[in-house]
């Protein structure tokens, strides 16, 4: 029952929207085990984006417990979810986010300045890190320099220099053309099978499939497997 | 020291990245920073030019002499100046090191055909010109043989050159005031930094200044007292004691009767003039600020349209593990180098300014490190001050919302 590495039970979120009380998440419970490649799916509207943010420590539920690496996480300031999501969380988003002034390596330092790193270890590490998803030639080239792949895989880098709990991408292949997308997904199934924990937002199922579990979620409800689409 | 080094680290990262904003938008950057550029020059040229014309103003009070008293004599209906016993009595005063009196009025020159009815003419002894050694340009001074022999000589100065002997050497030459043959000894340097005293204190439109042995003088005159001398103090720090001294003095000669002598203390004036001069400056400063307010509000604009525009950026931030006083940092810190920008700007046009203007007057320039200092650190200020509700607000984005803003 319990877990100390990723429990979620009774996960509510609301939003008072307008006069309405709307139920996003209508209680969530969710184990994750450690070096499992967790994908999410559901399509738009189903609460996924939120769940993500809850799980990113970016917004925290209305009620229920979430424990992430033994702590829970409720009732914290700005401060102190900013330093788990410093510590614990590696984000990947759809449109890469990548600051265009700063280079490869700049973008992949970025955490690692927030994380308290000295500078001779941050680009150490960033460069190990740009190296480890096939970029050793393209570190110090900035975003108008990549194309659409490389800028995933240098947001990949970014999202592992801290060395997180957990990868958590959001729609990671969205805005990539499939064969792209696909050398994407061959990198994130290899960091599974490194050991990372990772958790993929998707609402596509043919991306969904690269990981090794899948839980469904429809209305604010999850469901195991794929039933969903089925 | 891990956390000094982060510190560091997080500045040196905030700052790079509000250089690379405020290079990225140079014209924008300009407009924003004009307001303090206008209010910190205004501030640096006044305080320049003012401080300049003071300096100016103190050198030239310098010149006049410290330790230098001037006495002029109203008197009363039946006494009007001193005799030469009273002088005497006078240089008795033990903080006193010498009494010159001088004598002045308007007479009529003559030289050939050439005449003029406004020279200034004074009278005065050897201790003046003693006192006064730079001003002499050529010739030899007036000396207290030239008073004890009421001799017929003069010095004249530039103008007075330019009107009786026009293109000519005056030295050596003669000259008739009021009828008498006077010999040109000397002349007086017409730049002679007192040259604007001697103008105040006798009168400024004339045709000249010839100077003559105080002793002549009062032939020429037809007088037999003095209503004008120049007392000089033993000790410039004693000034006080001898105004003291004299006034007794004074008093006794004219029976303690009110408003029948003035002593003029330079001192004095020169602290008169300052104070002055810097409540001048004060109200100036005062007027300049309003332009660095409303350059601060220029900033504040400038940042929250920054801070709008880099929503995702900080939500990207946020969710990279910045804190929230690590985001009101770092657009505090973009705050205050724009206004320090325009702050160092300010500085370099309103010493220009100054500069030139000092360049085009008599004003002595000078680098009033005072007021540049006072230019930067205001400006640092309204960085700080305006910057705070921009910083504040970027600090507060929700991350989710700013992420979702893409």
């Amino acid at each position: 029952m319990s877990n100390d590495f990723f429990s979620m039970r009774g996960i509510v979120k609301q939003y008072q929207m307008g006069d309405e009380l709307q139920t996003i998440l209508k209680g969530i419970d969710l184990d994750i085990d450690e070096g499992e490649f967790l994908s999410v799916l559901g399509p738009s509207g189903s609460g996924k984006s939120t769940l993500m943010n809850i799980i990113g420590c970016l917004d925290t539920p209305t009620s229920g417990t979430y424990i992430l690496h033994g702590r829970t996480i409720r009732d914290l300031s700005e401060k102190e979810l900013a330093r788990i999501r410093s510590r614990e969380i590696g984000f990947i988003f759809q449109q890469f986010q990548l600051l265009p002034r700063l280079d490869a390596m700049g973008n992949v330092e970025l955490p690692l300045i927030y994380a308290g790193v000295p500078a001779r270890e941050r680009r150490r590490r960033a460069e190990e890190m740009l190296v480890r998803v096939g970029l050793q030639d393209k570190l110090h080239h900035h975003r108008n320099q990549l194309s659409g792949g490389q800028q995933q895989r240098v947001a990949i880098a970014r999202a592992l220099a801290t060395n997180p709990t957990i990868l958590l991408a959001d729609e990671p292949t969205g805005a990539l053309d499939q064969t792209t997308g696909e050398q994407v997904m061959e990198l994130f199934e290899a960091l599974h099978d490194e050991g990372r924990t990772i958790v993929m937002i998707t609402h596509d199922l043919k991306i969904a499939r690269h990981g090794s579990r899948i839980v469904n979620i429809l209305d604010g409800v999850l469901s195991e497997g794929v039933s969903a689409y089925d | 020291m891990t956390r000094l080094k982060q510190k560091w680290d997080m500045f040196a990262e905030s700052v790079s990245m509000s250089v690379t904003n405020i290079t990225g938008n140079k014209m924008r950057t300009f407009l924003t920073t004009l307001g303090i550029i206008i209010g910190v020059a205004a501030i640096i040229a006044l305080m320049t030019v003012v401080q300049g014309a003071t300096d100016t103003m103190n050198a030239q009070f310098d010149a006049m002499g410290l330790g230098t008293l001037r006495v002029s004599i109203t008197g009363t209906a039946l006494k009007q100046g001193l005799t030469d016993a009273e002088l005497e009595q006078l240089l008795a005063c033990t903080h006193v090191a010498g009494v010159s009196p001088s004598l002045s009025a308007t007479m009529t020159a003559k030289r050939g055909d050439t005449w003029s009815d406004s020279m200034l003419v004074s009278g005065n002894d050897g201790a003046f010109f003693e006192h006064n050694a730079d001003m002499l340009s050529r010739g030899r001074a007036i000396n207290a043989i030239d008073v004890a022999q009421e001799s017929r000589v003069c010095l004249m100065d530039g103008d007075a050159a330019k009107t009786l002997f026009f293109g000519e050497d005056p030295v050596g030459q003669t000259l008739y005031l009021d009828g008498r043959e006077l010999t040109v000894v000397g002349m007086i340097d017409q730049d002679e930094n007192s040259s604007l005293f001697t103008q105040i204190l006798l009168g400024g439109s004339n045709d000249g200044t010839l100077y003559v042995p105080y002793s002549t003088a009062k032939k020429l005159m037809k007088t037999s007292t003095v209503s004008t001398l120049e007392v000089y103090v033993t000790d410039p720090d004693e000034t006080d004691a001898a105004v003291e001294e004299m006034e007794g003095v004074l008093d006794g000669i004219f029976n303690y009767k009110d408003d029948t002598y003035t002593i003029i203390n330079m001192e004095s004036m020169t602290e008169a003039m300052n104070l002055m001069t810097s409540m001048m400056t004060s109200l100036l400063v005062g007027i300049a600020s309003i332009a660095l307010v409303v350059g601060g509000i220029g900033i504040m604009n400038m940042m929250l349209v920054t801070v709008t525009e880099r929503t995702t950026e900080i939500g990207l931030r946020k969710a990279l593990g910045a804190e929230p006083g690590q985001i009101q940092m770092q657009f505090l810190i973009e705050a205050i180098i724009l206004s320090l920008l325009g702050g160092v700007i300010g500085v370099a046009v309103g010493l220009s300014v100054s500069l030139a203007i000092c360049v085009n007057t008599d004003i002595a320039f000078s680098l009033n490190t005072f007021a540049i200092g006072l230019g930067v650190s205001f400006s640092a200020a309204v960085g700080i001050i305006f910057g705070w509700a921009p910083a504040r607000k970027a600090s507060r984005l929700n991350p989710i919302d700013a992420l979702r803003s893409m």
